[in-house]
């Protein structure tokens, strides 16, 4: 079953539905789906929780998935890891979840199209200011802006632009890409060739969701870690 | 020749173009990262395992050079934002 058409190249195209100025297409779907599952999955396995030595086999993988989640958040920071995991650990969470089910004939991965991966870009870009003035206050924060010397202010609002724009387009494009190939494939070799793209696929979409995230990391542990701690960390070792 | 094969004839030549120069430099950049992975490898097979994955970061960021290219001219092909004017100005 195909969703879209070969020349459609986001699921924003695909309408379902139209009801005056209300218009539900295929990306609002599916990120229902994939908001339902995360949220539902958690409370049916988080509902009956055991602390001995006897878990059920849903409850070892969400250990497992927080715990990887909060160990590379601590490679990155080092501090307040809680803080940040909450953000951090969905934005992965749900890029993760809307890549992997790619597989699934008939679905389409909302991050596929440019209007979700632009709006997780602009959390982020609204994130790390937010973390930034808790954590070291207004002034230090904006302080950052003015180092070395006040010139550098146009080009550090430019980074932040265009670092927004490339985490957005990275995701849509990684993920148009590979629905576009795989439909070339189909069209030109069916039946086996598309199968291992399909297995680069989930490779590819647990990559991007990784860089998503520690980029995002990155992005945020950069405004929330002033220009003299890091100084001072880096005498230290 | 009229306005609307004109503007087909550059978005089509220009989106080939597109993919085809910039998928050099991300190529050459894919190829140097490989390299250096495998020959650190290679001196220190014990650090395979963050090796690897620091190596696949790379690739997906290298990578990502190549497909903002991908996504300018599959733009320029299915979704041309001046198709609208170009139809517009030769009906009217």
């Amino acid at each position: 079953m195909e969703v879209m058409a070969m020349y459609q190249i986001s699921p924003d195209q695909v309408i379902l539905f139209t009801w005056h100025f209300i218009t539900i297409n295929a990306t609002l779907v599916y990120t229902w789906l994939i908001m339902g599952l995360l949220v539902f999955g958690s409370v049916i396995v988080t509902r009956n929780l055991s602390t001995d030595r006897t878990m059920s086999r849903w409850q070892n993988l969400l250990e497992v998935i927080v715990g990887g989640i909060r160990s590379e958040i601590r490679d990155v920071v080092r501090e307040d890891v809680d803080v940040y995991f909450t953000f951090i650990g969905t934005l992965f969470l749900f890029i993760l979840a809307s890549n992997i089910f790619t597989f699934i004939p008939g679905y389409v991965a909302p991050t596929s199209s440019l209007t979700t991966t632009a709006t997780l870009a602009i959390l982020v870009f609204f994130a790390v200011p937010i973390y930034g003035i808790a954590k070291q206050g207004i002034l230090e924060y904006l302080k950052e802006y003015f180092r070395p010397i006040f010139i550098f202010f146009p080009f550090h609002v430019m980074g932040e632009l265009s670092r927004t724009l490339a985490l957005a387009v990275r995701l849509f494009g990684n993920l148009m890409s590979h629905e576009k190939v795989i439909a070339i494939l189909l069209a030109v070799t069916p039946l086996f060739f598309p199968v291992v793209m399909q297995v680069l696929g989930l490779l590819i979409g647990l990559i991007q969701a990784y860089i998503f995230a520690v980029l995002a990391m990155v992005y945020i542990a950069s405004a929330t870690q002033s220009h003299e701690e890091m100084e001072h960390t880096k005498q230290q070792n | 020749m009229d306005i609307i094969s004109t503007v087909a004839l550059a978005s089509i030549i220009s989106a080939g173009l597109c993919m085809g120069i910039g998928a050099i430099g991300p190529g050459i950049g894919q190829g140097r990262a490989v390299s250096g992975a495998l020959s650190s490898i290679a001196q220190q097979p014990d650090e395979r395992n963050s090796l690897t994955r620091t190596l696949f970061v790379g690739l997906a960021m290298i990578e990502s050079i190549a497909i903002y290219c991908f996504v300018i001219s599959m733009i320029l092909v299915f979704a041309n934002p001046f198709w609208t004017y170009v139809i517009k100005k030769a009906g009217g």
